[in-house]
């Protein structure tokens, strides 16, 4: 009945680490193409793409976790994520591909309140002796949960 | 029975609504007559369809009303009982109910789990026990001899896919013991080689063991006959089964129907102002022909829409490349193309439109509902409804059309006792009316009122420091008049249920410049007061100005720039931290766009290009580093994640690909 849709996670590398997005929540990825700029726009906010007819923001999620911000080179990568009826691109370092974890193999996220990527964290997959930080979408995007 | 529906709920909800409408309509007009048999009889034809539907659906609750109010009006229309205004009152309601769950259906895919015990037990009081049982078995029959609209409805759609259609006609053999589980193991069986969408009698009643040997039902199935058969016979305890195909059936029109036609009007034209005059059993022969209308779904038409805006970037990318290859057919393709974007765009237009009436079939009930409430009588009168508007536009219109017509109705018709005072007569009169003019709709909400007291404007204006007792002296009634929509700003002394203390003008403003749409009021102390608002056709594609700022381009809607300027830089001045300038003897604030969007601004120019922009009555200049030029653009919505960001109304693809933001002028000025 249910497909096994909910442990497939998209994963991308940001730094030396790797993490995944629930690839129900992952439309596609995309190569960067021209983003055009918004003004007055928070600064993780890259600017918006012209998506085959749809103008979707891009959000740096470099900058987004707290990161330090890095030029686009020819491995990063837009995932365009949707959440509820919002749509945006997500800019990574990387991606490649998408991995099983079961439930079983995922922790809880650590409790440390000093970093401000703790926040958007949904657990710590492992899978082949790699760890997978595991994104929450929700948060991610700022939707308040009702 | 547990069928899945889902495929056939769209279906169910868009005819529900039709016939919900034709019932308000038909109630309203009862109400006004309760001897007109033909509206008697075309409310119980409306009640009948709409529980044979919701019965198929699986919609208990409904079917339970429905029946109760047909068990009702079969007895009215009998002459068994006569129909008062306490009859109308309980349909009313339960219109009322149907509407709410309908809505309910249309947000939870299932129907609200209340009984509406009270309703019917009051539905029941009307028709005497006795008569209920008789009544009840008549109805029966009336369901055997035919099928309603909605099942050939669904039977037709089903052909359309490919799906087969069967009547199948059981009997059971004589010495079947368990008629009922007999049947429900038939009609298992069935059930799980397709859908079972009419059965006679009806299921509930084969559930019971009302029926003989015999009973009916129809099947839309992938299954072929030969199959359907084998696996019928395997069934022991029946005696014969026949199966004959249905072909796609012709929708029953109604018999009326040569009546209704030399009644249709033109739908550019408005009704005829007197029709009102031509009689009430005239008037009878319009009740609502069911609109024929060619239902799509919206995402369906969006998509459309996206390939003719698609179209229209291709389009606007040729132009470009025309300015570097001089070639004369390439100059008559794009011709072509133009012309076939045009006509693309406006079939697809056309497609979306939606007559106004989706907005204004809601008014005669409000109206009645607010004028018992006020004791007040009004008289609502409303031209036009054909007018065809945008879809998303209807959406938007509806809540400041209510705000409107409630301030008129509270505000602005006086009681009947102080209108016969004054000479008018004791209905006082409402109109509603809609037209076509130009690349946007009027409507006009006009009431024969007492009109706004604008010197009781002028005094409160002055009282809450708007203006000056100066400005006061020679304010002109028109800019008293637009005071009127600032926030926060009432005439009315006595605040009431109705429209409160007469705030929110200000807010129906709001509503309408959203939609890139104007409001204006017209009033005459002691005569009455019309609000024209005027919107357009449509949101999705405007004509635009692109500008550029360093090297970022921008669009400016056309339809809010007044002129474009060169401003000197002398002419520019500085008063406090703001800078303005003379503009056709008036002094207007001065826009850096640039430093506005966050961009370095440079000083080093003499002259500036100035888009001197207007929102109402006000206007600004914003400077521009250089034009591009005029262009039809498509709006592309920022999406709720951007929500929050100041100054653009959304943004458009260029020619070449690249997003452009559109400027949102009501936040500059």
């Amino acid at each position: 009945m249910t497909s096994n849709l909910h442990n497939k996670y998209v994963t991308f590398k940001l730094g030396k680490e790797y993490y995944g997005l629930p690839i129900d929540n992952v439309l596609s990825i995309e190569k960067p193409s021209k983003t055009t700029r918004i003004p007055n726009a928070p600064d993780y906010i890259i600017g918006l793409i012209n998506l085959r007819g749809d103008v979707i923001p891009v959000i740096d999620l470099r900058v987004k976790l707290g990161m330090e911000k890095i030029g686009i080179d020819k491995d990063s990568r837009i995932i365009i994520v949707r959440e509820k009826d919002i749509v945006v691109g997500l800019m990574v370092d990387s991606s490649k591909e998408v991995l099983d974890i079961d439930e079983e193999n995922i922790d809880k996220p650590p409790e440390s309140e000093d970093d401000t990527i703790v926040d958007y964290i949904s657990g710590i997959g492992k899978k082949d002796e790699r760890l997978v930080i595991i994104l929450n979408s929700m948060r991610l995007l700022d939707i308040r949960s009702q | 029975m547990d069928l899945d529906m889902n495929q056939y709920m769209n279906l169910f909800i868009e005819e529900v609504n039709e016939h919900l409408q034709n019932m308000n309509d038909i109630l309203l007009e009862l109400e006004k007559d309760t001897t007109n048999t033909s509206l008697i009889n075309e409310l119980f034809r409306v009640a009948h369809t709409l529980k044979g539907m919701s019965g198929t659906m699986g919609f208990v609750n409904m079917a339970d009303l429905t029946h109760e109010m047909e068990n009702v009006l079969d007895e009215v229309r009998n002459n068994r009982i006569k129909l008062n205004e306490s009859i109308v009152d309980i349909l009313f309601e339960c219109f009322d109910v149907l509407d709410e769950n309908i809505s309910y259906i249309i947000e939870n895919k299932k129907e609200m789990d209340s009984s509406n015990k009270e309703l019917i037990d009051r539905l029941r009081s009307i028709v005497s026990i006795d008569n209920n049982n008789d009544s009840a078995s008549s109805m029966e029959n009336v369901e055997n001899s035919k099928m309603n609209n909605y099942v050939m409805n669904v039977i037709n759609e089903a052909s359309k896919r490919g799906l087969n259609v069967f009547n199948i006609d059981i009997s059971l053999s004589p010495t079947c013991m368990l008629k009922s589980a007999r049947a429900f193991v038939i009609i298992n069986t069935l059930d799980a080689m397709g859908d079972i969408v009419y059965t006679n009698p009806p299921t509930e009643d084969i559930e019971d063991e009302k029926f003989d040997l015999k009973f009916s039902l129809t099947l839309i199935t992938a299954v072929d006959k030969d199959i359907l058969l084998s696996t019928l016979n395997k069934i022991s305890e029946v005696e014969s089964i026949e199966i004959e195909v249905v072909e796609s059936v012709e929708l029953e029109e109604t018999e009326d129907i040569e009546h209704y036609d030399s009644q249709f009007i033109d739908p550019k034209v408005y009704k005829d102002v007197n029709s009102k005059k031509s009689g009430d059993k005239d008037k009878m022969n319009k009740v609502k022909k069911v609109a024929k209308t060619v239902r799509v779904d919206i995402d369906r038409l969006d998509n459309l829409m996206n390939l003719a805006s698609e179209l229209i970037i291709i389009k606007n990318r040729m132009d470009d490349l025309s300015g570097t290859s001089n070639r004369e057919d390439m100059l008559q393709t794009i011709e072509y193309l133009e012309r076939i974007t045009t006509n693309l765009h406006n079939a697809v237009m056309k497609v979306r439109m939606v007559p106004i009436e989706r907005v204004f079939n809601r008014f005669p009930r409000m109206v009645r509902d607010l004028s018992k409430e006020l004791n007040k009588k009004v008289d609502l009168r409303m031209y036009g409804e054909n007018t065809e508007v945008d879809r998303t536009v209807i959406d938007e219109i509806g809540d400041p059309l209510i705000h409107i017509i409630r301030n008129s109705l509270d505000h602005g018709i006086e009681d009947p006792q102080e209108r016969v005072k004054l000479g008018k007569p004791e209905e006082g009169k409402l109109i509603l009316k809609a037209y076509p003019d130009g690349n946007n709709v009027v409507i006009e909400v006009i009431d024969d009122g007492g009109g706004i007291d604008f010197e009781k404007v002028k005094q409160k204006s002055i009282d809450r420091g708007l203006i000056t007792e100066v400005e006061g002296e020679k304010i002109t009634e028109k800019e008293l008049a637009n005071i009127l929509f600032e926030p926060g700003f009432s005439t009315s002394d006595k605040i009431t249920e109705v429209s409160g203390r007469g705030v929110g003008l200000d807010v129906v403003k709001n509503k309408i410049e959203s939609i890139n749409g104007t409001i204006e009021l017209d009033s005459q102390r002691g005569k009455g007061t019309t609000f024209t608002i005027r919107i357009p056709l449509t949101l999705a594609i405007i004509q635009a100005l692109l500008i550029k700022l360093k090297d970022e381009t921008y669009a400016i809607p056309l339809s809010s720039i007044t002129e474009i300027i060169n401003v000197n830089k002398e002419n520019i001045r500085s008063i406090q931290e703001h800078e303005i300038m003379l503009y056709r003897g008036k002094t207007i604030p001065i826009v850096r766009l640039d430093k506005l969007m966050g961009l370095e601004m440079d000083e080093l120019t003499d002259e500036y290009i100035a888009v001197v922009v207007r929102k109402g009555d006000k206007l600004a200049a914003l400077l521009v580093n250089s034009l591009i030029g005029q262009q039809e653009i498509v709006i592309k919505p920022l999406g709720k994640y951007l929500s929050s960001i100041r100054y653009f109304t959304g943004a458009t693809i260029l020619g070449n690909g690249d997003v452009s933001l559109i400027l949102d002028v009501n936040s500059l000025v």
